[in-house]
């Protein structure tokens, strides 16, 4: 354990990468989330058809899969860099990788959240002649949002722990999962201890998010 | 889709009509806009000094782009499936398979576990079931690859001793992750069994695991047996990591393929068509065990019904629908959004009610 402790540097600087991998992709996958939602629910068929399109592909392909396109094709192949250090291009591109991922399932919660709401809510909205943008601004999205705060919360824990992907050939983002890789091939410390604290830092990170998001889900339910 | 149109627009008017079409033309627009920097982005058309865009040669397949029929032939020769792919898809299955078997195994174990009399044997399969959920599926993997230097470093076991092949190593960590969600998902099947059913159980005498075995779990499998197909899904497409510790399942195969043919970008396009096309199939499967779910479900819990008052019915299979999917939103499940996908299904049933009524009647 002391072999290990030793080099909590390495294991911090690992999960300080995971972190920063999980709330830029978060954020970009929460915007895109939603405005994949928005399209999806809208009145233009067309809309309707290009989100589910997206949203169903991408749902149902491999996150590694993913990963690897943006890393091994866009990156590599097509020659497309995003900053000037390896380090950061590989970075920002595991960050789009993930988001794109991400999004479709901030969109189906979302879509779930948006079915929860009663009928009687949006014919109110519609009588009183809210337009569909300022029916969905401030009767369904308010609403949408409280009731998927639970499952959302369960798409930021997959989110953290599928970070770990981006340690992937190709990207190589030097996250936790990558660290600990490298601390058992170097053989700095047991690698038992190694595993367990990797997986304990992981559990700091993922178990508070779920009891928060339970919390704050409960607090803010729509009582009907 | 039916369902959702209702709740957010009415049937269009003129206006409403005449806007559409504005939107569905400026959609149209930039999609085709994005279609084309797709294309010429493909074409290495931003990677030159970038000629005028209403230069047909600018159009025209650039033999070094993506686009060229050498880096799309490989997949039109037999040998590309027969050596490559079908392999890789043969070694992915296998994974998938026995991953799933065993995971419905630890689920059950681990789930009953966790609804046991004895405290500690609650409290172990708890404590199993958050950690092996809590924590990467990767360094899962990771760890189990590095179980002969353990057995080492812990027992003076010597290298070389026994091996884990990658093959074990994803079943191990695809067992072990989705065996502990499958738990949870069988813990709130078993929960979401109506309470008359056990109280009726102990009533005629029977014993706790007479009633768990015969009474909850069969009734618990049929409920949630979408949430699990989904869950195979997930396992599925999780088998996929065995790409990055060299198991050589699908995705490596198109990797390999892609290194010799120099198409990185068409064998990513093929091979997530594949995965596509198994993740969709599985998903029908899903739908419409839910569909035949909900329509069994009516005549087994709601007998009383049967005098045939359709709108009672309809909302009371609503209600039953709720109690299945809720037990799982609240769970701060990794992957609950899985879970949450037979709810989409749920808004295709209530556009069926329509056709459902003449069922209830029957019942």
């Amino acid at each position: 354990m002391e072999a290990f402790l030793s080099n909590i540097d390495r294991v911090v600087d690992g999960f300080s990468w995971t972190v920063r991998l999980t709330l830029l992709s978060a954020l970009f996958s929460f915007v895109l989330g939603i405005l994949l939602t928005a399209m999806r629910v809208s009145p233009v068929p067309l809309l309707r058809g290009l989100a589910t399109a997206y949203v169903e592909s991408i749902r149902n392909t491999p996150l590694t899969l993913v990963l690897l396109f943006c890393g091994l094709g866009l990156n590599s192949a097509l020659g497309v860099h995003l900053s000037g250090t390896v380090a950061l291009d590989v970075f920002w591109w595991a960050v789009i990788g993930l988001s794109a991922y991400t999004a479709c399932f901030v969109s189906e919660s979302l879509r779930a959240g948006i079915n929860t709401i009663p009928l009687g809510q949006v014919e109110a909205a519609r009588s009183l002649g809210l337009t569909f943008t300022q029916n969905l601004r401030l009767i369904v999205i308010p609403q949408a949002l409280r009731a998927v705060i639970g499952p959302l919360g369960s798409v930021l824990i997959a989110l953290t722990k599928n970070t770990t992907v981006a340690s992937v050939a190709g990207l190589g983002v030097q996250e936790a999962s990558r660290e600990m890789k490298l601390m058992f091939d170097q053989g700095v410390a047991p690698v038992l201890p190694t595993f367990l604290g990797f997986a304990i830092g992981f559990l700091i990170l993922t178990l508070p998010t779920g009891y928060f998001f339970g919390w704050l889900s409960k607090r803010v339910a729509v009582v009907r | 889709m039916s369902a959702q149109k209702s709740v957010l627009f009415d049937a269009p008017g003129p206006r409403a009509r005449a806007r559409n079409v504005v939107y569905t033309v400026i959609t149209l627009v930039l999609f085709v806009i994005g279609l084309a920097v797709l294309y010429l982005g493909f074409n290495d058309y931003f990677r030159g000094q970038r000629p005028s865009l209403f230069d047909p040669a600018t159009w025209a397949v650039n033999p070094s782009g993506e686009w060229t029929a050498d880096k799309w032939e490989p997949f039109l020769r037999p040998g590309t499936w027969t050596d490559y792919v079908l392999p890789g898809l043969r070694n992915t299955l296998t994974a998938a398979l026995t991953a799933s078997v065993l995971a419905i195994v630890f689920g059950l174990v681990f789930g009953i576990g966790r609804m046991s009399e004895r405290w500690w044997i609650r409290v172990a399969s708890g404590a199993v079931v958050e950690f092996f959920r809590g924590i990467p599926l990767l360094i899962l993997i990771f760890f189990t690859m590095a179980l002969p230097i353990v057995a080492y470093q812990l027992f003076a076991i010597p290298p070389g001793t026994f091996q884990v092949t990658a093959l074990a190593a994803v079943v191990t960590g695809l067992t072990l992750y989705n065996g502990s969600v499958l738990a949870e998902v069988f813990r709130a099947g078993v929960l979401a069994v109506p309470k008359g059913q056990s109280e009726a159980a102990q009533a005629i005498g029977m014993t706790r695991s007479q009633n768990m075995w015969l009474i909850l779990i069969p009734q618990a499998i049929t409920a949630m047996m979408p949430a699990i197909v989904a869950q195979l899904v997930v396992l599925l497409k999780d088998s996929a990591l065995g790409y990055i510790v060299a198991f050589p399942e699908m995705l490596r195969s198109f990797t390999l393929l892609a290194t010799r043919e120099g198409n990185v970008i068409p064998a990513a396009i093929i091979c997530a068509l594949i995965y596509i096309a198994i993740n969709l199939s599985l998903s029908r499967v899903a739908i419409w065990l839910e569909r035949r779910n909900s329509s069994r479900g009516r005549t087994s819990t709601k007998p009383v019904d049967t005098e045939g008052v359709s709108a009672r019915a309809d909302t009371s299979t609503g209600a039953a629908g709720t109690v299945a999917v809720e037990p799982t939103v609240q769970e701060p499940l990794p992957d609950t959004l899985r879970e949450d996908g037979p709810a989409e299904p749920g808004d295709d049933d209530a556009g069926d009610d329509g056709d459902d009524g003449p069922r209830d009647g029957r019942g």
